[in-house]
């Protein structure tokens, strides 16, 4: 009776550790390298194709922490990556003159469209004018998501208000949202509200819960998004896996990686342009 | 099979216990020798039950002393008095594991307590329930392992808190049987009880208390023919009136 | 929202066997029978020495640790992230974004619950064992076996609510976790990342997924305490 019982109780726990035993611990490959990178470049579904490509190349596995670039910059300054992978090149600089980062080099660059509702309230559809479509946005006061977490994406944003010759700060309204957060849940809180929105062109083609919304403004060269990639710096943080990040590094900027990057497409559409070799990127 | 050197005899001196202001046992001395059982009977808030807890050491006198012939009760380190309660406090165990875990306490090995347990359970009569969980047994089974529990360990005294009060007389009747074995073991029982009938089936001697004084030690048929006290003969009298 | 596109995805991935899902599952799983493992061997003993002991302050012990139960994840998310950072006092090992600091992190929110539970267990049994265990003299520390092992039903209860709050957690396994595919991506993080890429049915196949999972927990919790109830009266 009382070991039919204490079976009974433990029953549960015992269940459990069972299931965990059978299902090992995923690979127990030392060699492996950090990478903060950027939302876009999981949520688009990049890495899911560059990296098993890598790894079986070089046997080496990258495990990709997705944050925003801002705090992903921040997690290679306390060290807590080997390689950082990011969109924001004022800040990227940053990093490396403040000894943080051995070298940024250039790897890829994608474009950001705003997207926006179809009835389109702010009459912008088809412009290729982006500072005249973002006036015409807070002219009308119409809903705007911000990321507002300090990502590449919002310091484009920011980038691209002052070039529409809007001060955000001193013109923003009830209509202009900072929600703090990713790329998907800024695309799903515009979807939600029926607002524009700045996205990075990957991430929206791989964005599935799109409700109303469409691109209404492309093509405008100032919404080229350029990616840099760094290595964190071992004179900073010695235990940074610099073998297996410059590794990385090379084969990204290599013609394979390069190839690689160009040979991502959804629905037939390149997501990110690598130019690597483009003085000045 | 009992050692030969006891306890007891067992000197209660002086004994007094205040709680919470109020003073519950005044000056309270007397021996217990080896041998029979002893009867504590008196009114409700006489002191019996806190007299025998006093005794068996769960309280601490106010003032007085509790002496036994080995020092603090114990031989060779180990308690040779034991206690069974009122209300039966059984493990959240099975009947024999109710037994092995007080063996196992006073230091028997594993199988030793388990093979004691099912020799002290094929004697008092338990073995047919020695593998229902404890607590769901009837009050006068849960009374009889409890006084099983305690005997396993073959003390040299046993106290008992009105073991019967809660039960039917045939659960009476089995409980008594068991104590009388223990007596003729030459165990000595020390027993508060209500029920004069059982004073006085059982008992070698009478305790009588009142409002926290011992008022009467006599002999026990003695005492039910002719107290000495007038306390003790109203007492008698309006329980044997009724 | 298609809730039946939802329950389809649910069920494609469980009776699928995707590897990928399989390796979430287990990984959940992993980690958090591991972190209530841990957070057992601490907070039953340390429960039960709170329970029997006195001393100044004891009070306030107790209530910071019932008041910790409560403690929001991404708080404790955040402070073992500090701890573990590679500029953190435990840097050096390089747990950060790793199953290990998710273990870390859940024992952390797990503990202040088997703390609490236990020390009322106990104390309860206590008060009610006091006067048999103190007659048979097993008293203080010698009696936590005891008290711990009649306190059984209870406790397992405790452990069953414990992996309830630690397997439906996001925040903190997401920050010291970092949500690394195939390395340290869990059931809820997996959730929150496929509604930030707007795949809501594979979200809510997962959700599924977990609710059952819960649910199961619950019911094995359900059951332990009715045996109990029959067994321990």
């Amino acid at each position: 009776m009382l070991r039919r019982t204490l079976l009974a109780a433990g029953f549960t726990v015992v269940a459990l550790s069972g299931a965990v035993a059978q299902t090992a611990a995923p690979t127990a490959d030392n060699r492996f390298i950090t990478v903060s990178s950027t939302t876009s470049t999981t949520d688009s579904g990049l890495f899911k194709e560059l990296l098993p490509r890598f790894k079986a190349k070089t046997g080496i596995e990258v495990r990709v922490v997705s944050q925003g670039t801002g705090q992903a910059l921040d997690t290679g300054r306390r060290g807590d990556a080997d390689v950082v992978f990011v969109h924001a090149k004022p800040q990227e600089e940053k990093f490396v003159a403040e000894g943080f980062g051995v070298k940024r080099k250039p790897v890829m660059y994608n474009d950001f469209v705003l997207i926006g509702p179809k009835s389109d309230p702010a009459g912008i559809k088809g412009s290729k004018d982006i500072a005249a479509a973002l006036k015409a946005v807070q002219a009308k006061g119409a809903a705007f998501v911000s990321r507002g977490d300090k990502s590449g994406t919002h310091s484009a944003e920011l980038t691209l208000w002052k070039v529409a010759d809007v001060d955000i700060d001193k013109d923003r309204g009830g209509w202009y949202r900072e929600i703090g957060q990713g790329m998907g849940a800024a695309l799903n809180t515009a979807s939600a509200m029926n607002a524009y929105v700045l996205a990075d062109r990957a991430t929206w083609l791989n964005f599935k819960n799109r409700g109303e919304l469409d691109i209404v403004v492309e093509g405008d060269k100032r919404l080229f998004n350029q990616y840099g990639v760094i290595l964190v710096n071992p004179v900073k943080h010695p235990h940074v896996k610099k073998a297996d990040g410059q590794i990385f590094i090379d084969w990204l900027v290599s013609p394979e990686g390069q190839k690689a990057i160009a040979d991502y497409k959804i629905n037939g559409q390149s997501l990110f342009f690598p130019n690597a070799t483009q003085p000045g990127a | 099979m009992r050692e030969t050197s006891s306890i007891l005899p067992l000197q209660v001196c002086g004994l007094s216990c205040e709680i919470d202001g109020a003073r519950l046992l005044e000056n309270v001395s007397l021996d217990v020798a080896t041998g029979g059982l002893t009867a504590l009977i008196g009114p409700n808030g006489a002191g019996k039950s806190l007299f025998l807890r006093l005794c068996h050491g769960l309280l601490a006198p106010t003032s007085g002393t509790v002496a036994w012939q080995l020092d603090g009760g114990r031989r060779s380190g180990k308690k040779r008095h034991a206690m069974v309660f009122q209300h039966p406090m059984m493990l959240r165990r099975s009947v024999v594991d109710n037994l092995i875990h007080a063996l196992a306490t006073a230091g028997e090995t594993r199988g030793e307590a388990r093979r004691q347990a099912v020799a002290a359970l094929e004697r008092f009569g338990l073995a047919p329930l020695a593998k229902r969980p404890a607590r769901n047994l009837s009050g006068g089974e849960k009374q009889r392992l409890a006084i099983a529990r305690a005997a396993v360990l073959h003390p040299d005294v046993i106290f008992l808190d009105e073991p019967t009060s809660q039960l039917d007389p045939g659960a009476t009747r089995q409980i008594e049987r068991m104590l009388t074995e223990l007596i003729a073991e030459g165990t000595t029982l020390v027993m508060a009880t209500h029920d004069l009938g059982q004073a006085r089936r059982l008992a070698r001697r009478i305790l009588y208390f009142s409002r926290g004084r011992l008022i009467e030690d006599a002999p026990a048929e003695r005492f039910f023919t002719n107290p000495a006290s007038p306390e003790a003969r109203a007492f008698l009298a309006g329980e044997l009136v009724w | 929202m298609d809730s039946g596109n939802a329950f389809v995805a649910a069920l494609q991935l469980i009776a699928g066997f995707d590897p990928d899902f399989l390796r979430v599952v287990a990984l959940s799983l992993r980690v958090t029978v591991t972190a209530v493992l841990i957070a057992a061997l601490i907070g039953l003993p340390l429960g039960a020495l709170l329970a029997l002991s006195r001393f100044p302050g004891r009070a306030l012990v107790i209530v910071l640790f019932n008041a910790l139960m409560g403690l929001p994840p991404v708080v404790a998310g955040l402070i073992v992230f500090l701890l573990l950072s590679r500029s953190g006092p435990f840097g050096p090992f390089g747990l950060l974004f790793s199953p290990t600091a998710m273990i870390i992190v859940q024992a952390v929110l797990v503990l202040p619950i088997i703390i609490a539970l236990t020390r009322q267990t106990v104390e309860d049994l206590w008060r009610e064992y006091h006067d048999h265990l103190t007659s048979i003299d097993l008293v203080g520390l010698r009696a936590i076996p005891t008290l711990l092992w009649d306190g059984r039903f209870a406790l397992a209860t405790a452990l069953l609510a414990g992996f309830g709050r630690a397997s439906a957690e996001v925040g903190a396994v997401l920050i010291v976790g970092g949500n690394i595919a195939g390395y340290t991506r869990t059931m809820t993080t997996t959730i929150a990342l496929e509604t930030s890429k707007g795949d809501l049915p594979l979200a809510l196949g997962l959700g599924i997924v977990l609710i059952t999972l819960t649910i199961l927990i619950n019911a094995a919790a359900y059951g332990t305490s009715r045996i109990g109830i029959r067994y321990a009266g």
